[in-house]
């Protein structure tokens, strides 16, 4: 493909364009970024008054410390649950949108709806349906012989908070899904018809591979938002607990740092979720990516 | 938050205006940052509004900056960042980190004696000025707004199962019979809790006079270690996960999520700070009375004296020095017996001077409220011993956390009391070695 290259004969000019963005980059990440990774070689009280160069003491701290490991593991459960369950419910809603022929506009209009949603607003929402005292689930739950309890079960809380991250995801990927089917030339479709091959068969061999590329796509971001964007619906509703259930690393971050004022752990802690994001990028572009077809 | 920036603009604007004038009349505005909600957050704007019309010098601007660990959060923010406020709300928690924090504070007793206000510790309650002096009895901070917890139960429910309802049960096999019967007349659970450290841990050391660290609960030192794995508590967590299996308590979550509990009429008893009580009036649909926590009767016969909750006001240092005439002159107006008084009524928090309570027996106070006098009453039993003083541990918010998370593992059965205990205890005296390295 010919492509159109713009050169500038002096530089300047081109600084000048991409100052904007330099600037963003570093006041927002670099600098905050660097804060952190300084911070996290010194040990300090929470005033500031007296701190102590520790080398990676705060590190060594951190992998000795049981909690941070349950963090780790709740934390990949938390992810690779909200993404699967984001994905497979916005696929089966997509493909059945797809297929309607009258008020469809309304039925998307509908589900696009709860991504307009505050996420700290779904997180209370779903607190309070599953509320064990008077939520209108806990309540069915109950009826079909299940003691719903988030206060008190930890797995419990963990199916709470992931529904209330899914649900509120789902209407992204369900977009992105519709964008998707609705590309795929129906020829190939009508074509697999005539040679007999059923829907399901017509679904798995030519609509699930050429929506890989979207699949990938939101696997991505979907993961990225269950790691970091989903703060809000854990402090509105668990707060981590009970028993560090949904405690996740970003929310450790907060709780040792925010509410602990232990800013050196949690310095310590943003440099290893610094690092976690990094590798994730550069596994999920070099290896998943391989698999996909354009 | 727009009105406020613009009377701060027009503030500004008039004083660059007057500067040349009359700089000696402008108004020294004194931040005070608090974690007063609601109610209680409008209460205190008008206290602090009125000191305002009462002088003209100085101007007290208070600002709501969300829960206590917010409030806290963004003073140490700000103070690292010299924007500090002039005054600070901090919860019972913070304490020992605040006063750690020896640069950052203007301890109140100095304050006062530098400024000449007249400042008598005596005339505060015992229980709440020894959990805010250092160890020479100078008081370090103002006690503002102190609270105990107290047991809610529900009259009708007593009623209804064959109990009295003008006498809650004393001590905890009084309770399991109580809630045993309950039961059987139809309700679902005995009883629960909020605040699950400070209730079902703190202060049931307190009350039987078990230690909950060593060096006289932290008072002693920096060098204290958690004990909150005796065989008293270990017995009294150990009870209420048998007591969770059969509903006879039910765990509601921390802090005070376990409140529809009792507003429902789920669970029949309900034990919770003494500021609930306004809360609770307003949530019950049914007659409520207030009870004293209870006991174990083969662990003590007198029980102690229960310890405090709540917060209190931190000067922090770093301003001109005439402002802080200003604070001194504010303290003054707040600690006096009416606004003392006006507050202890209003709130639900207890009297915290002696003459505020004094004050609201005369008024006929309890009698016309009739529980709200049960908090003073358990504050105030028998002598304070150094189990029962309070309790000045660093990094004690993170620690309750873990002691929390440890109980939510004991009663859903992962873990038995004495395991879940002395993990609790070991991972806690973690944060206290490392507390204690970095206020040396």
């Amino acid at each position: 493909m010919a492509e159109k290259r713009v050169t500038f004969k002096k530089s300047t000019i081109a600084w000048l364009l991409v100052a904007p963005q330099l600037a963003i980059t570093l006041v927002f990440f670099i600098w905050p970024a660097s804060q952190a990774l300084y911070q996290s070689l010194w040990q300090e009280d929470a005033f500031g008054l007296n701190r102590d160069f520790v080398w990676f003491d705060n590190f060594s701290r951190l992998f000795d410390d049981p909690s941070y490991q349950h963090s780790l593991i709740v934390t990949i459960i938390f992810s690779l649950s909200t993404a699967a369950t984001a994905i497979c419910f916005a696929l089966l809603l997509a493909c059945k949108a797809d297929k309607l022929m009258r008020g469809s506009q309304t039925y998307k209009t509908l589900l696009i709806w709860p991504y307009a949603i505050a996420p700290a607003v779904a997180g209370a929402l779903w607190w309070f349906m599953f509320n064990p005292t008077v939520g209108i689930l806990a309540y069915i739950a109950r009826g079909l012989g299940y003691d719903w309890n988030h206060f008190l079960n930890g797995d419990d809380a963990l199916i709470l908070v992931i529904l209330a991250s899914a649900w509120k995801q789902i209407s992204y990927n369900f977009l992105f899904f519709l964008a998707g089917l609705q590309s795929i030339p129906k020829s190939l479709i009508e074509a697999a018809a005539i040679d007999g091959a059923s829907s399901t068969k017509r679904f798995w061999t030519i609509i699930f591979p050429l929506l890989s590329p979207t699949t990938f796509f939101l696997l991505v971001v979907n993961c990225v938002y269950a790691f970091f964007d989903t703060f809000a619906v854990i402090h509105a509703t668990t707060r981590g607990g009970p028993s560090q259930a949904t405690q996740t690393l970003i929310y450790k971050v907060y709780k040792d740092g925010v509410e602990g004022n232990d800013w050196s752990s949690a310095g310590a802690q943003s440099v290893v979720l610094m690092i976690i994001v990094c590798l994730l990028t550069v596994i999920q572009f070099r290896f998943i990516e391989r698999r996909v077809h354009y | 938050m727009f009105k406020n920036r613009l009377s701060r603009l027009l503030t500004m604007i008039t004083s660059v205006m007057f500067l040349g004038a009359a700089s000696a009349q402008a108004q020294i505005e004194i931040q005070f940052w608090h974690a007063m909600g609601g109610e209680l957050g409008q209460k205190l704007t008008e206290l602090s509004e009125r000191f305002n019309t009462t002088q003209k010098e100085f101007k007290i601007v208070p600002v709501y900056k969300g829960t206590y660990t917010e409030t806290m959060t963004a003073a140490i923010a700000a103070f690292r960042a010299k924007q500090q406020p002039h005054i600070v709300q901090v919860f019972e928690v913070g304490t020992a980190t605040m006063m750690s924090a020896k640069g950052a504070v203007y301890p109140v007793y100095q304050l006062m004696a530098d400024q000449k206000e007249p400042f008598n510790p005596n005339s505060y309650l015992s229980a709440v000025v020894g959990y805010y002096s250092d160890s020479k009895g100078n008081i370090l901070s103002l006690p503002f707004n102190s609270s105990t917890p107290v047991m809610y139960y529900n009259k009708e429910a007593f009623r209804k199962a064959g109990l009295n309802p003008d006498q809650p049960p004393a001590t905890w096999p009084e309770l399991e019979a109580a809630a045993k019967k309950l039961q059987a007349a139809g309700y679902v659970c005995g009883f629960t809790t909020a605040w699950p450290s400070w209730v079902q841990l703190e202060n049931l050391s307190a009350i039987h006079d078990q230690p909950i660290a060593t060096k006289a609960n932290g008072f002693d030192g920096l060098d204290t270690v958690l004990q909150l794995n005796g065989d008293l508590q270990v017995r009294h967590i150990g009870k209420l996960a048998e007591w969770q299996k059969t509903k006879i308590f039910d765990y509601g979550g921390r802090q005070s999520n376990s409140a529809p509990k009792f507003y429902s009429g789920e669970c029949t008893m309900y034990m919770n700070s003494s500021a609930a009580y306004a809360a609770v009036r307003a949530n019950a649909k049914f007659e409520f009375g207030v009870g004293m926590l209870p006991y174990w009767p083969d662990v003590t016969q007198n029980p102690k004296n229960s310890i405090i909750g709540g917060a209190t006001l931190w000067v922090l240092n770093g301003h001109p020095k005439e402002h802080y005439r200003g604070v001194a002159k504010f303290f003054s107006y707040l600690s006096s017996p009416e606004i003392q008084t006006e507050w202890h009524q209003f709130s639900g928090y207890v009297p915290i001077t002696n003459k505020a309570y004094e004050i609201s027996l005369e008024q006929g106070f309890y009698g016309k409220n009739p529980g709200t006098d049960v908090s003073i009453k358990q504050l105030t039993r028998g002598t304070p011993s150094q189990n029962s003083k309070g309790l000045r541990l660093g990094s004690f918010a993170q620690i309750r956390d873990i002691i929390e998370n440890e109980i939510e593992a004991i009663l859903s059965g992962k873990k038995t009391a004495k395991q879940g205990l002395d993990d609790a205890v070991r991972q806690s005296n973690d944060l206290l070695r490392q507390f204690e390295r970095t206020n040396r």
